[in-house]
């Protein structure tokens, strides 16, 4: 996969998937540009004024922590978010992010490395983050080989239709 | 052995496994709701025909029943459908209840196997000695293909629990207190063990309110170390055989925690996040609008017999709405003829139907700005039951039922 290479937009610890995503709206489960006009709108609404396709989220610990709606991260990928880097994540919200496709990465000290808006680029792959302005650069934990293949299919289903022998044409 | 390393050894058909590696599980049951609909559709975009195993997925509604908008009533259409195609044996429409009181009542949650659900508090089960957790849609679509699942082992929380609860106390301050000592990450990837001489005198519902806010510290999954009151529960409901999974004597914990509750207060989360916990008396005389007992964590019989002791005669406060909602339509059932329910319509509570009600703020009882709810439910997130600008007390079933009649947050043992 290629880097990732987006401006930072940045959060605390803690986000949970109702801030993300309000449970109003979990009625809305196909259109993708609905779920992603409602990214944070309840108590972030400047969200949705001020990032861009491409951002990068960075947070702090226990990113996505609540119930399971995929909606949560769901939207952060029809928005467009290219990747959420945090000092951790809670698992369920991690697990549906790898199963649609959306680059997750657990980077023990990234809150000090970048502030809001800086520029950021991403090696999946090895597993590092780079502040592009200061030169910076920390680990992330790697993926392992079996994740990093879901993400590479573009997510859960495309992998299981390569595993199961699924003819889509 | 941990019961987590022995239950996931089982179902990957290993010996002996550790933390941190990573297995792939056969599913036993596998869970989900309204949100059914965002998987059936992951599940036709796979290609797959048929499900792996139509008697191990439980269907059923109860997020939004009755719908609540046009919406939901074509998702709960198109999930009856997908029923019917696809012969899944167990589907339980919106008469029935909250999943994680009408699967312990079937006989579907059972010691030894591996749930998964798309509920984040799937974790409940876990009162059972079963492993149990939430899974997203898409993962749930890929359980449905192919009956496994992969997992990380997870490093396990010893939790010793000592001591007889005050009156009024109960097992809903005890999982509160804990929250506020370990945090909302305490136990992220974790699984958690209770044990100890007050949980084996704890009754079933009570422990299911441990197993089900162990996910509000980030628990994979909880377990209630199973004993005869559990094999007794499960065997009064199902035929189906189970394999019971204990820890070993040298089972291996990343943290061993010893609690004794003979002082414990009650106790409350503030807003706007569950580990904000405080006793009950620090927030004393807040003005209340709406008080809720019921929901996956305390909408079980007990629950509704305490709050129909202390409302018994009383009057909810003027100002203040109080919503009911039994947690199932055997616990309504039971409570009917108990009359706790004539009490609580002579009180002046609002009735509603078994299931989640406004806890996940799609309906039936949600608020305005500046107001405040004390709830039994589990989660306080900032504007989960209505505005942003409202907030979300979390208490047990007692502090509640008290609050509600004096208008104001209230220990549950203070005279009105």
């Amino acid at each position: 996969m290629d880097l990732i290479k987006g401006r930072v937009y940045k959060f605390g610890d803690d986000i949970n998937t109702d801030v993300i995503y309000p449970g109003k709206y979990l009625s809305i489960t196909t259109d993708r540009e609905e779920m992603a006009r409602h990214c944070f709108e309840a108590v972030y609404p400047e969200f949705l004024k001020n990032a861009r396709p491409g951002d990068v989220i960075i947070a702090g610990k226990n990113f996505g922590c609540g119930s399971s709606r995929e909606q949560a991260a769901a939207c952060l990928k029809h928005f467009g978010i290219s990747a959420v880097v945090a000092e951790s994540f809670a698992r369920i919200f991690y697990r549906n992010a790898i199963n649609l496709g959306l680059p997750v990465l657990v980077a023990s000290g990234i809150r000090d490395l970048v502030e809001h808006a800086d520029a950021v680029e991403i090696d999946i792959e090895q597993g590092s983050i780079t502040n592009v302005k200061t030169g910076e650069n920390i680990p992330s934990t790697k993926l392992p080989g079996f994740i990093l293949e879901i993400i590479n299919d573009g997510g859960l289903i495309k992998h299981l239709q390569k595993r199961l022998s699924i003819s889509t044409t | 052995m941990t019961i987590a390393e022995k239950i996931l050894a089982r179902a990957s058909e290993k010996k002996a496994v550790k933390p941190r590696e990573i297995v792939t599980a056969k599913i036993d049951v596998a869970m989900s709701h309204e949100n059914a609909d965002v998987v059936l559709r992951a599940f036709s975009e796979i290609g797959v025909e048929k499900v792996w195993n139509p008697e191990r997925i439980v269907l059923l509604f109860d997020h939004r029943i009755p719908a609540e908008s046009e919406k939901t009533a074509l998702t709960h259409q198109r999930i009856r459908k997908f029923v019917k195609e696809q012969h899944i044996k167990y589907f339980f429409d919106m008469k029935e209840g909250i999943c994680h009181q009408i699967l312990p009542e079937n006989g579907l949650s059972r010691p030894g196997d591996v749930m998964v659900g798309t509920d984040s508090h799937t974790t409940t089960h876990g009162a059972f000695g079963t492993f149990a957790t939430g899974i997203g849609a898409t993962e749930m679509a890929g359980v449905w293909a192919t009956g496994e699942l992969w997992f990380m082992v997870p490093e396990s929380i010893k939790i010793n629990i000592r001591g007889k609860f005050k009156r009024y106390v109960s097992a809903k301050d005890l999982i509160l207190s804990i929250i506020g000592r370990l945090g909302a990450a305490g136990a992220d990837y974790k699984a958690v063990e209770f044990c100890g001489e007050t949980i084996s005198s704890m009754s079933i519902a009570s422990r299911m309110v441990l197993t089900n806010l162990s996910m509000e510290m980030g628990a994979k999954v909880a377990f209630v170390v199973p004993d005869d009151k559990t094999i007794r529960y499960v065997k009064q409901r199902t035929d189906e055989g189970f394999v019971i999974c204990l820890p070993d004597k040298n089972a291996e914990y990343s943290q061993t925690i010893d609690i004794d509750v003979n002082d414990m207060k009650s106790m409350i989360a503030c807003p706007h996040a569950v580990d904000n916990v405080k006793p009950v008396r620090a927030v004393a005389g807040l003005k209340i609008d709406q008080a809720l007992i019921g929901s996956c964590t305390n909408g079980r019989l007990e629950d509704l017999e305490v709050a129909a002791e202390i409302l018994e005669g009383k009057s909810v406060h003027p100002d203040v709405r109080l919503l009911v909602i039994p947690a199932s339509r055997n616990v309504y059932l039971q409570a009917l003829k108990k009359g706790h329910i004539e009490t609580f319509v002579k009180a002046g509570a609002l009735i509603l139907n078994p299931g989640c009600g406004p806890c996940l703020g799609a309906h039936q009882g949600l608020m305005a700005p500046g107001e405040v709810c004390i709830s039994t439910t589990n989660r306080n997130f900032k504007g989960r039951m209505g505005s942003s600008e409202s907030s979300i007390y979390l208490a047990s079933p007692a502090t509640v039922a008290r609050s509600s009649i004096t208008g104001v947050i209230s220990e549950p043992q203070a005279a009105d």
